[in-house]
């Protein structure tokens, strides 16, 4: 049988159930009554002790959704979503208030130990220092703040940070304890009527992570979020902010899992990132949600706005993510370019199996005077998905001297999937200058078979290729994630993989 | 034993014969070549006998040292040191020829149960082995053959035979796209690797490549079979004569 027919004939055998971390936490928790009104928005303000100004600006957000509908525009297909039927708050049910990871449910310690995110041994809680001499020299630190369903249940290396200034907590507490950056900053970059999605987080977010670094501070560790959806029938909103002032840097990572299950769940998060003069923000996601069965059910609904504000002179964005899982992936980190010579980056591996459907792409946004941006999209469609990447590069009258390179490549495995280039350039004034490169190929019998004749397996040959095709956006990733997501690029293939 | 035997051959591509009962012995440490015009079927051979998909066998067999290499998968035979040169190698973007010859060296080392190269070891041999070959480092990280010359690739192929040290290795059409310089460095390698302990099938067009590698034994190959085996004499001949003589004689 030739090559490229057998990894066809082996995709169409598997379980897209191999999702490794499909497994389920049991644990009480504390729910809001399921379906949405202003009362589950109060319950959920309630829950947070936050201030009133919160609640109101939850309310008008809520008002606002109610007069939206929902956008139908991405090439993804999936029957209405009924919001009345979701709980949108659930939280492991506390014993007491948690002040260190002993006081954690260790059922939930056991969960991020089999997703591997150690929050145990990097992670000191406040003032626990390791003891001289355990402390691994040649360990990069990682401050973790992980997430399950709607509460962050602990961040690490708190104390550390704080001493370069660094505020890293979840964003219900920054919501009390800084609530002059929050009420700056919420919203600013994508505001409550913003799109369907993001209008119904602003509404309803319970948890996600605050990062403020102060200006020239370079922040000494790489942050990262972790967010699990545990709970049935829970939509999971998390709401993001990260604010780099003036000549700091901060590098940010995000990474995703949930149980199988047979039912969809939706997770609708919102990204906002500030970068102020000669700031730098990196974000780099991982994202690895349900992608549901081999017959299509379940999964995740990912319903996602990101979007970074250069709003100074010379700050930089860049955007980096590996997208392997969800059932529907709805996603499009962007970059406002307002300050003049200000950068923004979009780095995307986006892989789908199954019957996963990816709508996913940017925009960026160019206001400032030469300002640049940057596209390096890889697509890779498998089993009988659907991929589509979708652009928007825009340079405003003022925004002089702006350019954009964009090159989106898709490669095909298997003759029942289907990749799309949907690219929109707008250029109003005549000193822009935006490139675009677009490519599609099929993995090639001829190359496998190079492969395997020098002793490679069919596995291990597609392995090879797919690496090599998706090698530029790999490189932006940190070190750890790297490698991480190369593992996740063989798994979510396996099966197309052999 | 001898190393490779192909018996009464039958080959068919989409519901089309091209061998057509073909036969032929290879023992450890000749060289044979195997010459005539297109469409006669070289290329299927070698590609059968590497285990190429979309060829089906409808008749005879191919022994490895005894063994029945059609019940092999391709990286088995590999493993086992069966090496085919492409004719045309294909490029692999993104991938480092360094990379790439690393995971091939230990994927088959891993099959037949040895250790795996340690990086240090690799590093030194791969050194060694392209300075012999004058191939330049920067070569060896850029993506596998991409934006190679064709005496590059070529040079990449002997490179990857040193490499693997297989017990046979057939050389599909080597001298195709090569002018006379890269012709005489890539046939310089293949000479340095004739051994006793292996054997070398050449398949080509012309005579021309038999002035640098010279075959102990010529076959002529016409419509799917082999039509007359002789000394390297053989070889000059069929220079002078041409290929017509044998359309009848098939």
């Amino acid at each position: 049988m030739p090559a490229v027919q057998e990894t066809v004939e082996r995709v169409k055998r598997i379980d897209v159930d191999q999702y490794r971390y499909g497994f389920e936490t049991l644990i009480e928790s504390d729910k809001a009554p399921k379906g949405l009104s202003e009362e589950t928005v109060k319950f959920i303000s309630a829950k947070k002790n936050e201030p009133a100004w919160m609640l109101q600006w939850r309310l008008e957000a809520y008002r606002r959704w109610l007069t939206m509908t929902e956008p139908t525009w991405a090439r993804v297909d999936y029957p209405k979503i009924d919001f009345q039927d979701l709980y949108y708050y659930s939280a492991p049910k506390p014993k007491k208030t948690v002040t260190s990871l002993d006081e954690i449910d260790p059922e939930i310690l056991k969960t991020y130990e089999k997703l591997g995110i150690p929050l145990r041994e990097v992670a000191m809680l406040e003032g626990v220092e390791p003891k001289p001499g355990e402390e691994d020299p040649n360990r990069r630190k990682i401050a973790v703040d992980a997430v399950f369903d709607s509460v962050s249940v602990a961040t690490t290396f708190k104390a550390e940070l704080k001493k370069a200034g660094v505020i890293f907590m979840p964003i219900s507490e920054a919501i009390r304890e800084h609530p002059e950056l929050v009420q700056k900053y919420l919203g600013s970059v994508v505001p409550t009527s913003d799109n369907f999605y993001a209008t119904l987080n602003s509404a309803v977010f319970s948890d996600g992570s605050f990062v403020y670094v102060p200006p020239g501070v370079r922040c000494p560790m790489e942050l990262s979020t972790y967010f699990r959806i545990n709970e049935r029938n829970t939509g999971q909103f998390e709401r993001t902010l990260i604010i780099a002032d003036k000549g700091s840097y901060v590098s940010y990572l995000e990474g995703c899992t949930a149980p199988q299950r047979d039912e969809n769940q939706l997770h609708a998060a919102v990204v906002e990132l500030v970068a102020h003069d000669d700031a730098e923000i990196k974000y780099s996601t991982v994202q690895n949600w349900y992608p549901g069965n081999s017959e299509g059910k379940g999964g995740i609904y990912n319903f996602v706005t990101k979007r970074g504000d250069c709003r100074g002179n010379n700050s930089k964005i860049s955007w980096t993510q590996v997208e392997t899982g969800s059932a529907i992936t709805w996603k499009y980190p962007s970059c406002i370019l307002r300050g003049d010579n200000s950068r923004g980056e979009f780095y995307s591996i986006a892989i789908s199996n199954g019957f996963q459907q990816v709508d996913s792409g940017t925009k960026m946004i160019h206001l400032g005077k030469n300002t640049t941006s940057r596209i390096i999209s890889k697509g890779i469609a498998a089993g009988k998905s659907q991929n589509t990447y979708r652009g928007l590069v825009t340079a405003h009258r003022k925004a002089t001297g702006a350019r954009n390179f964009t090159a989106c490549d898709s490669l095909l495995i298997g003759d029942k999937c289907g990749a799309h280039t949907v690219p929109y350039i707008e250029a109003k004034n005549s000193s822009a200058t935006f490139e675009h490169e677009a490519t599609t190929s099929k993995i090639s019998e001829d190359v496998l078979f190079y492969c395997i004749q020098r002793g490679l397996s069919q596995e291990e040959a597609v392995g090879l290729v797919v690496n090599g095709f998706v090698k530029d956006v790999l490189q932006q990733l940190p070190m750890e994630f790297a490698v991480e997501a190369q593992k996740l690029i063989s798994i979510s293939l396996e099966g197309s993989v052999g | 034993m001898p190393l490779l035997e192909v018996k009464d051959l039958k080959v068919r591509v989409e519901e089309r014969e091209i061998l057509h009962g073909l036969t032929l012995t290879v023992n450890e440490g000749e060289v044979h070549a195997i010459m005539g015009p297109n469409g006669s079927g070289k290329s299927t051979l070698s590609h059968v006998i590497a285990g190429k998909p979309g060829y089906e066998v409808t008749d005879g067999q191919i022994l490895f040292r005894g063994e029945d290499l059609l019940e092999m998968s391709p990286d088995e035979r590999a493993a086992k040191g069966v090496f085919l040169a492409f004719q045309y190698p294909v490029e692999i973007p993104g991938v480092a020829t360094m990379t790439f010859l690393r995971t091939a060296l230990n994927a088959q080392r891993k099959a037949r149960g040895e250790s795996e190269y340690s990086t240090p070891d690799f590093l030194k041999k791969v050194r060694e082995v392209s300075k012999s070959l004058n191939i330049p480092q920067d070569m060896l990280k850029r993506g596998v053959n991409v934006g190679f010359s064709g005496g590059e690739k070529k040079r990449n192929e002997v490179l990857q035979m040193a490499l693997f040290e297989p017990s046979l290795c057939i050389l599909d059409e080597m001298d195709s796209g090569l002018d006379i310089d890269a012709l005489r460095i890539a046939a310089d390698g293949v000479n340095a690797l004739r051994s006793p302990k292996r054997a070398m099938v050449v398949i080509t067009h012309y005579q021309r490549l038999l002035n640098y590698i010279v075959p102990d034994v010529v076959h002529v190959m016409s419509k799917g079979r082999v039509v007359k085996s002789g000394g390297k004499d053989l070889a000059l001949e069929l220079e002078a004569s041409g290929y017509a003589q044998f359309e009848d004689a098939a």
